[in-house]
């Protein structure tokens, strides 16, 4: 109880200031200082998704069926990349280099490449969303695997533990801490991932409808779906805590 | 035989000697301590012993039987007590137990008994970062003292070295074969009281248990107090420079650190570790 009444305690100065920028940006609207076509006052939006809650949820499905797509098969590439590469030094050297190139790809100017040869389904997205999750959590993860303590590992090995064993043991669960890290940073590029690349290419999902509303200028819903976006993208990071805490029980009261 | 041998061991590392023909036996229940000055190359002749690195010469033999190189033979308590922190301590003293296939709870049945024995009563379901720096050093212990029984066969249901019956204390003897065990300066990291008290605790265990150990000190009343037999080593590259052995029985050292002959043991050490550092 007295954790939960500290945690309110803490968050409370960031409620409060986004309280005060909410109100601001209603003055401001309100008073006439911004024309609404410049900017749609926080009434206007919240009007807005009202309306439009139907339609958003429907391009939202689309929207996390990709980031979820995206950020389950780049956890799953990041931990066997990571894994291949703490086991095989050689592997590491060829690697990591290129890993970090395609980092420094502009993800914009390869999604219309994706389009090009993927189509307008969703493959080219869920493909964007694992090249922009995947490197994160594989880094998270090798450097907790390389932060190991040597010397648990040669008391495993005095034990008689062997390789799988100390991998399980020891390693694994040490780097869980960093592979948690990286998908924090990696569930909040999925979504925004996702929406990037439906704006080049698609039929549906929340950047497809973002798209739409800009070209028709209405502002309201398109600050609507940005709302939208920054909501999922806050979810699926609790949803990491979340994890995070159950994986993790031993770390419980404890701040990152 | 001796339950424990090393024989001529010389290691180097990077082309510099660390160790220089090392010869030392451990016999069984006995308890010995490596007594010398810090790159005396103590723990590297641990490394040795544990099979974790290969010597460039010499042997060592557990129970008669070669084990150079090898891990897994001779238990190992390193100078930290590397309790995992994600595992509580219950699954962390009963860890090599499962490494040796036990299914996890079964491992933990096998466990529990001890914790009354080593003092850890109540705290199977902690995890380690919540325990003081003694109760931590305790767990190790069982750690390491399970770990012993596991290579000795000493625990039901693993291994098939004659035993029957598991009480706690008595499984030490019951075993076919002795196990042996080496900690690096397992008391270092305590404070005095603790430590004093943890010394009183572990002479009152190894009566009970009958743990053949060696382990490394530099701290020479707690060489004294402690052991049967201690190897002073010196210089670089480290060498067995004197063996001493203490001869008041393990069982009446209570006071012991308050008598002239302690006295005069500490003084023989003192004299003979500091004219090997002079020379």
């Amino acid at each position: 109880m007295k954790e939960k009444s500290e945690n309110i305690t803490r968050r409370l100065p960031a409620a409060i200031t986004l309280v005060l920028i909410v109100v601001l940006w209603e003055l401001l609207c309100f008073s006439g200082a911004v024309p609404a076509y410049m900017l749609p006052s926080p009434v206007a939006v919240v009007k807005a998704f009202a309306q439009d809650f139907p339609t958003l949820m429907f391009h939202a499905a689309t929207t996390l069926q990709e980031a979820a797509w995206g950020l389950l098969t780049g956890i799953l590439l990041a931990f066997m990349m990571a894994t291949l590469m703490d086991r095989f030094v050689n592997l590491e050297r060829a690697w990591y280099p290129l890993m970090i190139i395609t980092q420094t790809i502009p993800t914009i100017a390869i999604a219309p490449l994706l389009v090009l040869w993927m189509g307008f389904g969703m493959a080219p997205k869920i493909t964007l969303v694992v090249i922009t999750t995947f490197f994160p959590i594989a880094v998270g993860l090798l450097d907790g695997y390389h932060s190991v303590d040597q010397d648990a590992v040669s008391l495993m090995r005095a034990m008689g533990a062997n390789r799988v064993q100390i991998f399980r043991h020891v390693k694994f669960p040490s780097a869980l801490g960093h592979f948690f890290a990286g998908l924090k940073i990696s569930a909040s590029y999925a979504v925004v991932g996702a929406v990037i690349s439906e704006w080049l290419g698609g039929f549906e999902g929340l950047g497809v409808y973002m798209t739409r509303v800009k070209k028709a200028y209405a502002f309201d819903k398109m600050f609507a779906v940005i709302f939208l976006i920054v909501i999922i993208s806050l979810l699926l990071i609790a949803l990491v805590n979340l994890l995070r805490n159950l994986a993790m029980p031993w770390t419980a009261g404890r701040e990152e | 035989m001796s339950l424990l041998e090393a024989k001529h061991i010389t290691k180097e590392y990077t082309g510099r000697t660390i160790i220089k023909d090392i010869s030392i036996h451990l016999e069984t229940g006995e308890l010995i301590s490596l007594l010398g000055l810090s790159g005396s190359g103590k723990t590297t002749l641990f490394q040795v012993l544990s099979g974790l690195t290969r010597p460039e010469m010499g042997e060592v033999f557990l129970n008669g039987r070669e084990i150079t190189g090898r891990p897994g033979a001779v238990s190992y308590m390193l100078q930290k007590d590397l309790l995992l922190p994600h595992k509580k301590v219950i699954d962390n003293v009963s860890l090599p137990l499962v490494l040796k296939g036990m299914k996890k709870r079964e491992a933990r049945e096998a466990a529990s008994p001890f914790f009354a024995e080593f003092g850890l009563e109540g705290y199977q379901d902690q995890y380690p970062d919540r325990m003081s720096g003694g109760m931590r050093q305790r767990a190790a212990f069982l750690r390491t003292y399970l770990s012993t029984m596991v290579q000795t066969g000493g625990i039901p249901g693993l291994g098939t070295a004659g035993l029957t019956g598991t009480e706690p204390g008595s499984a030490g003897q019951d075993s076919a074969m002795h196990g042996a065990a080496l900690l690096d300066e397992p008391f270092s990291a305590l404070d005095t009281i603790t430590k004093g008290q943890l010394h009183t605790w572990y002479l009152e265990m190894m009566q009970r248990i009958r743990l053949s150990t060696i382990f490394i000190t530099h701290d020479i009343d707690e060489a004294i107090l402690l052991s049967d037999r201690i190897y002073l080593m010196t210089g670089r590259p480290g060498v067995i420079e004197h063996e001493i052995r203490i001869l008041p029985p393990r069982e009446q050292r209570k006071k012991f650190n308050l008598t002239q002959e302690f006295l005069d043991y500490k003084k023989q050490i003192i004299h003979i570790l500091g004219a090997a550092e002079s020379a």
